[in-house]
């Protein structure tokens, strides 16, 4: 009897825990697929009957979604491939070298607010007349990027055994060749956990856009946001194209979920 | 920073060096990082020294620098609107810390646990995290409409009268806090549940056989043993909830009026609506010494746990 209850208890709390995450996404789903008559009907209408495509219909042929679109692949893949051709043997080097000093740059890097850098930014891309364009946001992204690889390649290098790197190196191995062919295999798991995790906090920005995004050259978020401010507000169309912006963040995050668990736990800092 | 030694340096330089290297040991790591540098130094050092310059002119988008000295400081201690703003931001952070730490070590206790579809359950409450947060809060703004909004009605089924959730200074901040709760509750998780996995058996076995209950065990064991754990989801927690700008911006703009304007909003507004370049650049100055504090204070943490990124 008292185990009942107990796992009753158990269940309970589950339930209480994992209930707000799945209602608010429910919530946005159900709004993405009704017609605008039943998003502003109250009581509200949870199901969507019938349910319409008419929202993302809306959302691709009154908007320049499908340039927005573009737009975040490129900036965010950008972002993310310079980040791991720097960031990867970066994170090698001061792992073996112990760079103790330049990791804690790279920690307070880290935390330091996404807006401190935007100012200096905003004023450098304005004089070389970078403002507005996708080359500005890539290299802004290179902020976001960089630092969340490094810092995780340091903790999966310091976790390599030095002997293999050594015995490489006795066998006449050059300081590059140890690296590409013993350590960097290694280190793969790593490579996945960073990149993952840079694209996920890239795509996922917003400030950079909005201040230095241009009307063609904006990413998603602050394009959606934009049209939530300057159009008439329709709660279909804004919660489709919601969703469509935050699909394939939730998408990586239910395929390499167990990458997303191991690199947070790891380096456990989010981006700002 | 010189005088500054963690203590996991101290005892890293009391130890010999396990396997004796050639000369060039440290230059030759150092030409992988040089590309790094390089970036680091461009995107990175240089805003950041740019900025401590920038603090200290009068300087409007348009016009040029001046110099005066510590002038945007002594400016800013005496605007009531910072002020403000800094109250607002210690009230938001102060919540957005606590209730998330409450929370997400409940959540650990609960998903350290074997039980059905555990991997999928976990799966779901991690993805508000990893949401963009953009999307998220245009959804929550739906939500939180007086008239037509979800929560009202699901208020209404439960007896409780409609609320005005951010559309009055009163409830403006908790219900921002409500969002930020729900938002990063699941990285404390993380994190807690990270140091949960790590545990030793050896001592809840003996104290069953002492006949400890649950509690006994959680307070005298369990609890001890995550405090570093949990002391590292504190640090970060309180600098993510510093930095809160997404959800607060989407939703508010820091309204109604001025009453949900953090600092962060505060420094956003004098910089990009205000084009008082100096002026937010003080604000930036003041915010990195919170944050580099905050780090220090991580770092400090981080090896007291003993915790291998």
């Amino acid at each position: 009897m008292k185990r009942l209850a107990t796992k009753l208890g158990f269940y309970a709390s589950l339930f209480v825990l994992v209930s707000p995450a799945v209602l608010v996404f429910l919530w946005m789903i159900s709004l993405s697929f009704k017609n605008e008559l039943d998003n502003t009907a109250f009581p509200p209408v949870f199901i969507p009957d019938p349910p319409t495509l008419k929202n993302y219909v809306d959302v691709f042929a009154q908007n320049n979604f499908a340039l927005y679109l573009w737009n975040s692949v490129l900036v965010t893949g950008g972002a993310v491939l310079i980040g791991l051709a720097v960031g990867v043997p970066a994170g090698y080097g001061i792992a073996r070298g112990k760079a103790t000093k330049f990791a804690i740059l790279i920690l307070v890097a880290r935390m330091t607010p996404a807006l401190s850098y935007l100012i200096p930014l905003f004023l450098l891309f304005q004089m070389t007349g970078l403002v507005g364009t996708i080359t500005a946001l890539v290299i802004t992204h290179l902020v976001i990027t960089i630092p969340i690889i490094v810092w995780i390649m340091i903790g999966y290098f310091e976790n390599i055994p030095m002997e293999l790197e050594d015995a490489a190196r006795i066998d006449g191995a050059s300081s590059w060749q140890a690296f590409r062919h013993v350590a960097l295999p290694l280190a793969m798991p790593g490579v996945t956990v960073g990149g993952i995790l840079a694209f996920i906090f890239s795509w996922n920005n917003f400030i950079f856009s909005v201040v230095l995004g241009g009307k063609n050259s904006r990413t998603l978020p602050s394009a959606v946001y934009n049209s939530l401010t300057f159009e008439q507000i329709s709660w279909g169309p804004l919660a489709a194209a919601a969703l469509l912006v935050t699909l394939p963040v939730l998408l990586v995050t239910v395929l390499a979920q167990r990458q997303i668990v191991a690199g947070l736990s790891a380096g456990g800092l989010k981006d700002g | 920073m010189t005088t500054t030694i963690l203590p996991a340096e101290l005892a890293e330089r009391a130890q010999p060096a396990p396997f004796t290297h050639s000369a060039d040991f440290t230059p030759r790591y150092w030409l992988f990082a040089a590309p790094a540098v390089l970036v680091v130094a461009g995107v990175i050092v240089f805003p950041w020294l740019f900025t401590l310059y920038m603090s200290t002119q009068d300087w409007k988008i348009g016009g040029g620098p001046e110099f005066v000295g510590l002038q945007n400081f002594a400016e800013l201690f005496r605007d009531t609107r910072f002020i403000e703003s800094m109250g607002h931001t210690l009230y938001f952070t102060v919540l957005a810390v606590v209730l998330p730490i409450l929370f997400g070590t409940a959540a650990a206790l609960v998903f350290h646990r074997e039980f059905p579809f555990r991997g999928v359950l976990r799966t779901v409450f991690v993805m508000p995290m990893m949401a963009t947060p953009v999307a998220v809060a245009l959804v929550w703004t739906m939500m939180f409409h007086p008239q037509l909004g979800v929560l009202n009605y699901l208020l209404s089924l439960v007896g409780i009268g409609p609320q005005n959730w951010v559309y009055s200074p009163d409830t403006v901040i908790p219900t921002l806090i409500l969002v930020e709760v729900w938002h990063w509750t699941p990285l404390v998780m993380l994190i807690v549940l990270g140091g949960l996995a790590g545990l030793p058996r050896e001592p809840y076995e003996s104290a069953l056989i002492d006949g400890a209950n649950d509690w006994h065990m959680f307070r005298h064991i369990t609890l001890p043993l995550v405090w570093p754990f949990i002391m590292v989801a504190i640090v970060i927690r309180t600098i993510d909830a510093l930095k809160a700008f997404d959800t607060i911006f989407v939703i508010t703009q820091g309204g109604p009026g001025t009453a949900s304007e953090t600092l962060n909003i505060f420094l956003y507004l004098q910089a990009f609506q205000f084009y008082k370049i100096g002026y937010a650049s003080a604000v930036v100055v003041i915010f990195f010494v919170i944050v580099i504090m905050l780090s220090l204070l991580l770092l400090y943490a981080r090896q007291k746990s003993k915790w291998n990124a």
